[in-house]
């Protein structure tokens, strides 16, 4: 996988993620080639774009885009479901996700998106394990977070 | 405490502007907000705030996302990468992936953060760390941080080893050479029963191979059965809810084996023979009733596909694409006709069976799948179902929407013209493809058509009556006008007389005027471009010969186009005009039917000098801007009424060129050549024309030379002096019509040779209306490469030049020494001349004739005026 990207029907990019190197133009120009393309096309039509000598598999979620750009010769229905495996664990995750919440809680689908993929492959199959380490990690953040005002309050007891 | 109070508030602040941003109404607005906010951060930046940091990047990230510059964050996330806490560290790395990439310097001096959180003892940081260094990456870091990683491929925790493994992957995309390091710690990964671990560790197997022939041999030999046994068991493995999907367990998994052992497999027989049973096994029980598994049976018939032939696999692989190309799921549709391509190189039999399908899918309404079947399609055919699939197309091509028309047509060109055997057949397709779709074929294709029907001298008549029908009810089609006209224009007669009828067609009857008026047609035409227009005049001005009861009306709709804003319409309809009025007896000379073109030296150019082609079909396009003494290659180009890419051969001379321009065949006026050099050549631009083209002739040896010697100064020459008539009408107006006196000049005036008495007789080397320069050439004894010109100018004009200035340029081959001239004056009237003495030394001697192009300058009126000029007709042997 190149790269992933999430627009929204209106063209607006909700995340993106590069893993080949693309430089800030270029990914501009990407982006705007790209909606131009896959928002156009209707509701019946295959999930496959061919461009510049890749294809972008896509997939409609309510109102936003996931898309993925593969290699001519890798597996596109894969690549299907690895969207859908993506999509599942954010729903769990959020709860019924909807776009807003990918709009402010942008960072915390970018720390879903690190656990599924790295380097453009897949990591992990099992939205279990996914949703385990997530919640791992946010509470550790919690944790730090709870220390640092519990020691805030402290700090401050003491100086009253 | 006010870092814990802002830590907080952070994700709310950052709320608060992901807010403020989302209610902007326009993208002014939108910017301004952007525009305080980074600078609000920047400031924070400049104070070095470690408080703000954490939100300030997260903030920036957002920013970064709707595409605004963020270079200045950059060394934040380095520092909050540097902080102790796993909440700045998270959002460190986050920062790092998005805003960076691996060509920027920043990157390096990460590389001591990233080495000591992957040596961390908190897991999810060591975690962290190697999802950046997984994402971002560069060589160098690759290099440094190898060990790091290998060591990781062994961590306890199984989320830490399939981390690693995917790192490792990267690292050995971007420095090869480290390959050898990771071949047996990835052995052991395929041992493991965690999936995300053996499903990242079969993917770096499968990119190792790829990479290191050597990892390719250990791999095959060694983990091939192990890799069998355990794809054995994920397909037969009991439900697993945890890696379930459409009741398959880890379809992933499945696939990333399949694609493993078709690495393996591939060029090694005994590899494949071991892995028969378990495709077999995975090909025939697979559910195909949702993508998960319709994506392993893609996967499957890909291995299979690739590795070492097993015809009982090969059928089951085919058949499985037979059902998915009759699936009503476009996704399985696709991917059916994508696969079908590789296989044609494996059996072309079985994808021919196919064929109806793939037919119909490119009539289908999704742009991708029509692509994919026409390319199918388009490597189908073969000498025995080209014309039932031609037909199929061609129809298709009627109801065919507009976007694809392009492709479609494009397709259908280069299948014709492939397969084009009989001629006849190719022929006719290509007209039926430009009566449908003239407006989408290329230039080339048209061009080519024109090649291929002057090269079949006994299908003249049946394609100019085919064209001629073709025009009465597709004449909306430009390239379909243009083919016609040119051969209307040609073999106008064949079409009203019936000539070469074939059995298998009907007689038509066509008038003289009625051919007349299908070429008025197509000039008036309100779409018609400038090409197409030009060509109309040229094959009317053929007719008005073909046809000499239609010659007045033919010279009623020439004159039509003498106001033309175009120039070069304006210009062909003056010369063509005078031509009929009042030099019958050159004019049938002057358009006798072009020569047979030569086409294998048409398509051997084709393939050479395809951007030329296009370049010159631009300028052709381009409305020529009037008044420009000085064109570019479309006038030429159109005077033969095709593009210059139609001119037969490369190497053929200027003079052959000069004389397909007019298809003059010149053997009336040959007894004049003798006379070329002395004669006032450098005016007499339509003599030139037709002097020069003179086989034999001493100047058609020079233009070859010159033509290897340089193209571009070819094309320039040669168009210099073909539109100097209409600097010479522009010039003097009052002066009648130049063209005319040339002619008559031409006709009448036997020139005089003007001995000088030395072995070379002088020439004129330029001349205008308002200048003369004349060379007289003497050899130094003893030095044949030498020649010593003098140069003579005279004024025609009634006024003074004062600083003149002559300057002149020749090709490598020579060297050019200038003496000072007699003097910067020249008295009006040809009162008196300038000379100048020229030396030129040719290396050449004997090999290639002298050629040289003129600058002068002077002030005339206090006007300063510029006149550029060629010599080509130096006498041979200097």
């Amino acid at each position: 996988i190149h790269f992933v990207l999430l627009i929204s029907r209106q063209g607006k990019v909700r995340l993106t993620k590069w893993y080949s190197p693309y430089s800030q133009k270029e990914r501009t120009k990407v982006i705007r080639e790209l909606s131009g393309l896959i928002l156009t096309r209707g509701p019946k039509l295959c999930n496959f774009v061919e461009w510049r000598g890749f294809k972008v598999v896509y997939k409609r979620y309510a109102s936003l885009y996931f898309c993925m750009c593969i290699d001519q010769d890798d597996n596109e229905l894969e690549v299907l479901e690895i969207i859908h495996h993506f999509v599942e664990i954010l729903d769990r995750y959020f709860g019924s996700v909807c776009e807003l919440d990918l709009i402010f809680n942008f960072h915390k689908a970018y720390y879903i998106l690190d656990e599924l993929l790295i380097a453009g492959e897949l990591q992990e199959s099992s939205k279990k394990t996914v949703a385990r380490l997530i919640a791992a990690q946010d509470s550790l953040v919690e944790a730090a977070k709870e220390q640092a005002s519990s020691l805030s309050t402290m700090i401050s007891q003491a100086t009253k | 405490m006010l870092r814990s109070l802002h830590c907080l508030c952070l994700l709310l602040q950052c709320r608060d502007m992901i807010r403020a941003i989302r209610a902007c109404k326009t993208a002014a607005e939108e910017r301004a907000v952007v525009r305080k906010e980074c600078a609000a951060i920047r400031a924070s930046v400049g104070d070095n705030d470690q408080d703000y940091r954490h939100r300030n990047l997260a903030k920036l990230m957002f920013i970064h996302m709707l595409g605004y510059p963020t270079h200045f964050g950059q060394m934040e996330c380095l520092k909050l990468i540097a902080a102790p806490g796993f909440p700045e560290k998270r959002m460190g790395y986050l920062g790092l992936m998005l805003l960076l990439d691996e060509r920027q310097e920043v990157l390096m001096l990460v590389t001591n953060s990233l080495k000591q959180d992957l040596n961390h003892t908190n897991q999810y940081i060591v975690g962290l760390a190697l999802c950046a260094l997984g994402n971002i990456c560069s060589a160098e870091m690759a290099r440094d941080l190898a060990p790091e990683v290998e060591r990781l491929l062994q961590f306890r925790d199984p989320n830490i080893r399939k981390k690693a493994a995917l790192c490792s992957i990267r690292i050995i995309k971007k420095v090869p050479d480290l390959a050898e390091n990771f071949i047996n710690p990835a052995a052991s990964l395929l041992k493991e029963k965690h999936h995300g671990v053996l499903l990242t560790g079969v993917q770096l197997c499968t990119d190792l191979c790829k990479v290191s022939s050597e990892a390719l041999e250990y791999f095959r030999k060694k983990c091939t059965e192990g890799l069998v046994k355990v794809l054995k068991d994920v397909v037969n493995s009991p439900y697993a809810p945890e890696y379930d999907i459409a009741g398959i367990t880890d379809p992933f998994l499945h696939i990333r084996l399949l694609r493993l052992l078709r690495v393996l497999g591939q060029g090694d027989a005994d590899a494949s023979d071991s892995m028969n049973d378990i495709l077999a096994q995975v090909a025939t029980k697979t559910e195909s009733n949702k993508n998960a598994g319709n994506a392993i049976l893609y996967e499957s018939v890909a291995t299979i596909m690739s590795i070492e032939d097993n015809g009982g696999l090969r059928v089951l692989a085919i058949n499985i694409l037979g059902r998915f190309l009759s699936n009503r799921d476009n996704n399985i549709r696709y991917v059916a006709l994508n696969m079908l391509m590789k296989a044609i190189t494996v059996d072309t039999q079985a994808v021919q069976r196919h064929r109806a399908t793939i037919l119909e899918c490119v009539k289908d309404s999704d742009a991708s799948i029509r692509r994919r079947a026409l390319e199918l399609v388009y490597l189908l055919v073969n000498e025995s179902n080209v014309k039932p699939l031609m037909k199929e197309l061609i129809d298709y091509l009627e109801v065919s929407d507009q976007e694809f028309k392009g492709d479609l047509t494009a397709k259908i060109c280069s299948i014709v013209e492939k397969f084009s055997k009989e001629k006849i057949w190719y022929i006719d397709q290509m007209l039926k493809v430009l009566s449908e779709a003239g407006n989408y074929v290329k230039d080339e294709v048209w061009h080519a058509l024109i090649v291929v029907i002057s090269n079949a001298s006994n299908l003249h008549g049946y394609t100019v009556r085919s064209l001629y029908k073709a025009m009465q009810t597709s004449g909306e089609q430009e390239t379909l006008v243009r083919v016609a006209v040119w051969c209307i224009g040609e073999y106008g007669e064949m079409l009203v007389n019936n000539v070469g009828m074939l059995d298998i067609e009907e007689p038509i009857t066509v008038t003289e005027s009625d051919a007349v008026d299908v070429i008025e047609m197509g000039s008036k035409r309100h779409t018609s471009n400038l090409t197409t227009r030009a060509m109309c005049l040229v094959a009317l001005l053929k007719l008005s010969c073909r046809f000499p009861s239609c010659s007045k009306r033919i010279n009623d709709i020439t004159v039509q186009y003498k106001g033309s804003l175009v120039l070069e319409l304006q210009q062909r309809s003056i010369e063509f005009n005078s031509i009929i009025e009042k030099h019958q007896n050159i004019r049938s000379a002057l358009v006798e039917r072009m020569p047979v073109l030569d086409e294998v030296a048409y398509s051997g150019r084709r393939a050479g000098s395809l951007p030329a082609a296009v370049s010159t079909s631009q300028v052709v396009a381009l409305n020529l801007p009037n008044g420009v003494a000085k064109t570019t290659a479309a006038p030429l180009v159109d005077l033969l009424g095709l593009s210059s890419d139609d001119i037969p051969a490369p190497s053929s001379s200027g003079g052959d060129f000069l004389q397909d321009l007019l298809g003059v065949d010149l053997s009336p006026t040959s007894p004049l050549s003798g006379t070329n050099q002395a004669q006032k050549s450098g005016t007499d631009v339509l003599l030139d024309l037709l002097s020069i083209g003179t086989p034999p002739a001493q100047s058609t040896s020079s233009t070859p030379d010159k033509l290897s010697s340089s193209k571009d100064s070819k094309n320039s020459g040669v168009l210099e002096r073909l539109s100097s008539p209409t600097s010479l009408q522009a010039s003097s107006p009052s002066g009648g019509s130049p063209v005319m006196d040339l002619l008559d000049g031409f006709v009448h005036n036997p020139a005089i040779p003007e001995g000088n008495g030395s072995a070379y007789p002088s020439v004129v080397a330029f001349e205008s209306s308002t200048l003369r320069i004349m060379f007289d050439f003497s050899k130094s004894p003893g030095n044949p490469q030498t020649t010593l010109i003098e140069a003579n100018f005279t004024n025609k004009s009634p006024n003074v030049y004062t600083d003149f200035i002559f300057q002149a340029a020749v090709p490598k081959f020579l060297q050019l020494h200038l003496d000072p001239a007699s003097s910067n004056t020249l008295p009006a009237s040809g009162n008196g001349s300038i000379t100048q003495k020229l030396r030129v030394t040719n290396s050449q001697h004997g090999k290639k004739s002298l050629v040289m192009r003129l600058r002068i300058g002077y002030r005339m009126n206090n006007k300063d005026i510029l006149e550029e000029g060629q010599i080509n007709n130096f006498p041979h042997g200097l």
